[in-house]
């Protein structure tokens, strides 16, 4: 794939954000300041990031409990995400839904379901709407292994075949459920990579890789915005943290140490930061710049979080219906 | 999520014996050491390890039973509920799940038609809507549905959550909408000994039995006898004597009510505090002749107030025991929304052992009061 050294030094930059972003929430997770369950998304950043960089402002995408990666690749503001998570009432979601719950309309983020497969139909139906108004958007479900174990994936699948909906389905295959491993819940390869590759766009690849992510990804939003119907892309990944909170709150003993290790050593933010300075699209000047401006951006975005004001017993009985 | 700083660990209150036929008598002086008042081989244990005990009497006594669910197995095993029990009974009677909660409740409607009786643990009562389907259109229908031909002996278990921001869904305390549904045994357990003897009633009972525990009776600790032993199902017991008002409250709730009943007492009110513990088939007799007794009735739920648990109860009273009734019946429950996760919004949510408290007061005193 032939990228700029811009887009390529892009790419980088949103996981590098993404992924300094997980880890100042993880290093002050512990001062309870942040009363949310988190579920970072470290090792996981190249899918985002490839994805999104495949998308238009415009274009919508759905996710999951696990969602700041997508949160932050899709454009979202990291002062609204981190006063959501310090439970504010300037948070993305005014407070009322936590890490879990991100929102952000003006990048096509329409709200996120911690329902595990709950996001799947809800990504289909935006693809629906899209296509009876003849938009050329698409719509974007991000899921996880576990999210593929519900009905509601195979349902929704059959339903964008059905209709040839501009639905691109990212499975981000982690590993693990919790605490269970993906292959004591799938038997073998998931059944959307064989049969159905008449109708359907499907591919398996390296989820550590961006630029591998970025090309699949496009050539998936492309068919959808020709109306040729969905995709189905499995990034092969890891979870490198535990489920949710910071990494002394895993619990010990389900999986092994080296397995961790192993997929340390494939990190997708160092592997690819390696590539580029090896082919000199980066240097050390442009990564140390990057990382201060990062590092002051998120110090500004946590900073704006706990100064700004707590909602209080008069908010509670806002917002259950539409004025 | 630190559970520790939401509630601290906690031995019971001492409550009125826990007698396992439902009826008041009275324990042991609180002088008395911990260990006689839930009989001779009580321990005081955890309400983790009590359920856990149920489940492994239960699999050790009837090769049928068997427990499934997404991560039973977890080092966590489902707050201690489940905890090692596959080290012990084997992969095979003791197994993770993927997540589809829709197949997995057919299937387990399936293997009780087939002669198992599954144990299937959800988690949280947010997902068993994805259960839905099976537990109302299927299991709850089977018995009736073909005169009685058939039976599904299956027992549902998920733990409503509570703080640190769960949020909109995953905090629901959902016993209202099942408790609509004919067919189907609600049971909401406040002590150790209950969720004991309780769980394993509800296993050994022939019909689709769902247990809906919360998060906060967890940290509990009380008294719970060794042996297996049942309490009966539509049975509740009253927690503490009172002429005044009675209390009807649930899981959690009952330890609140207690508390705010101890409180009261100081102040010259005497509230009856009874705990159904199944919600279906509930002890209508237990709740309408303590009333008579006491004219005034206050219910409290953790779940919604339209349409639910408290709603139900004061109908019932209305319904058959209005004439005992002095005042109006006043109902404590969470305010009709869904669960907000900041923590100041959490606060202003929540019911608990104050609000029991105001409703006990004005229903006696008035609502000058
Ligand atoms: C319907 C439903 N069942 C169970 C859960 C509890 N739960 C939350 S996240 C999770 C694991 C999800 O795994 P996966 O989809 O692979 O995403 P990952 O956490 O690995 O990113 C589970 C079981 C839930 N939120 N919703």
């Amino acid at each position: 794939m032939s990228l700029t050294f811009e887009a390529k030094r892009n790419l980088w930059r949103s996981m590098l954000r993404i992924r300094r972003v997980q880890e100042r929430i993880e290093s002050e997770y512990l001062k309870d300041e942040m009363k949310t369950p988190v579920h970072l998304y470290i090792g996981q950043e190249a899918i985002a990031t490839g994805v999104c960089a495949a998308l238009r402002a415009d274009d919508a995408i759905n996710s999951n409990h696990r969602s700041h990666g997508h949160y932050l690749a899709k454009g979202g503001d990291l002062k609204a995400m981190m006063a959501e998570l310090f439970c504010r009432s300037t948070g993305c979601s005014k407070g009322y839904g936590g890490s879990m719950h991100l929102v952000d309309v003006a990048h096509g983020n329409m709200g996120t379901s911690a329902i595990v497969g709950g996001g799947i139909p809800i990504g289909t139906g935006q693809g629906l709407a899209f296509q009876m108004q003849k938009l050329d958007r698409v719509s974007v479900v991000f899921f996880g292994d576990g999210a593929a174990d519900e009905g509601t994936f195979y349902e929704s699948l059959n339903f964008a075949l059905l209709k040839k909906l501009p639905v691109v389905y990212v499975m981000e295959n982690n590993g693990w459920a919790v605490c269970s491993p993906t292959n004591t819940r799938h038997c073998g390869d998931n059944v959307f990579h064989k049969g159905a590759t008449d109708r359907l766009f499907s591919a398996k690849i390296d989820g550590n890789d961006p630029e591998l992510v970025l090309e699949t990804a496009q050539k998936a939003v492309e068919r959808a915005r020709r109306g040729e119907g969905p995709s189905f892309i499995e990034c092969v990944t890891y979870r490198i943290l535990g489920h949710a909170g910071c990494v002394s709150q895993d619990p010990k003993g389900y999986r092994d140490l080296a397995e961790i290790e192993a997929w340390r050593m494939r990190c997708p933010v160092c592997a690819y930061q390696a590539k580029l300075l090896a082919e000199c699209a980066l240097d050390a000047q442009a990564l140390a710049e990057a990382e201060t401006e990062i590092s002051a951006e998120i110090d500004a975005a946590f900073a704006f979080a706990r100064q700004s004001p707590l909602p209080t017993a008069a908010d509670l009985h806002h917002n259950l219906f539409c004025e | 999520m630190p559970w520790s700083r939401i509630k601290p660990d906690t031995n019971e209150p001492e409550f009125l014996s826990q007698d396992m036929h439902g009826s008041a008598t009275r324990g042991l002086a609180a002088s008395e050491p911990d260990f006689q008042r839930g009989g001779p081989t009580g321990r005081r244990i955890s309400y983790g390890e009590a359920t856990n005990e149920a489940l492994s009497q239960a699999l050790s006594l009837d090769p049928r039973v068997f427990v499934m669910g997404q991560g039973v197995d977890d080092p966590s095993g489902m707050f201690g509920a489940t905890k090692n029990l596959h080290l012990t009974y084997g992969r095979e009677r003791v197994f993770d799940t993927p997540l589809a909660e829709t197949a997995l409740s057919g299937i387990a409607v399936g293997a009780a038609l087939g002669g198992m009786r599954p144990v299937y643990f959800h988690n949280r009562p947010d997902f068993l809507l994805l259960a839905m389907d099976q537990l109302v259109n299927h299991a709850a229908k089977w018995h009736y549905m073909f005169g009685g031909a058939a039976s599904v002996p299956l027992v549902f278990w998920a733990c409503v959550g509570r703080g640190w921001g769960s949020a909109a869904q995953h905090s629901q305390a959902l016993q209202g909408l099942f408790m609509h549904v004919p067919g189907l045994k609600l049971v909401m357990p406040s002590t150790c000994y209950d969720a004991k003897g309780l769980m394993l009633a509800a296993i050994a009972d022939n019909n689709p039995v769902l247990i809906i525990d919360h998060r906060m009776n967890f940290k509990q600790r009380g008294i719970v006898p060794e042996e297996p032993y049942t309490v009966p199902l539509g049975k509740g017991v009253i927690r503490r004597n009172g002429r005044d008002v009675t209390v009807v409250a649930v899981s959690h709730l009952v330890t609140e009510a207690f508390l705010a009943a101890q409180e009261l007492a100081g102040e010259g009110i005497e509230a009856e505090i009874i705990d159904p513990r199944t919600l279906r088939p509930l002890d209508e007799e237990l709740i309408l002749s303590s009333v008579a007794r006491t004219g005034r009735l206050v219910v409290c739920d953790t779940g919604w107030k339209t349409g639910g648990v408290t709603a139900e109860i004061a109908a019932l009273v209305a319904e058959k025991g209005f004439g005992s009734l002095r005042a109006p019946i006043a109902r404590v429950a969470n305010p009709d929304l869904p669960t907000p996760a900041g923590y100041t919004l959490e606060q202003a949510y929540y019911i608990g052992k104050d609000d029991i408290r105001r409703a006990i007061v004005n229903t006696v005193r008035g609502q000058e009061a």
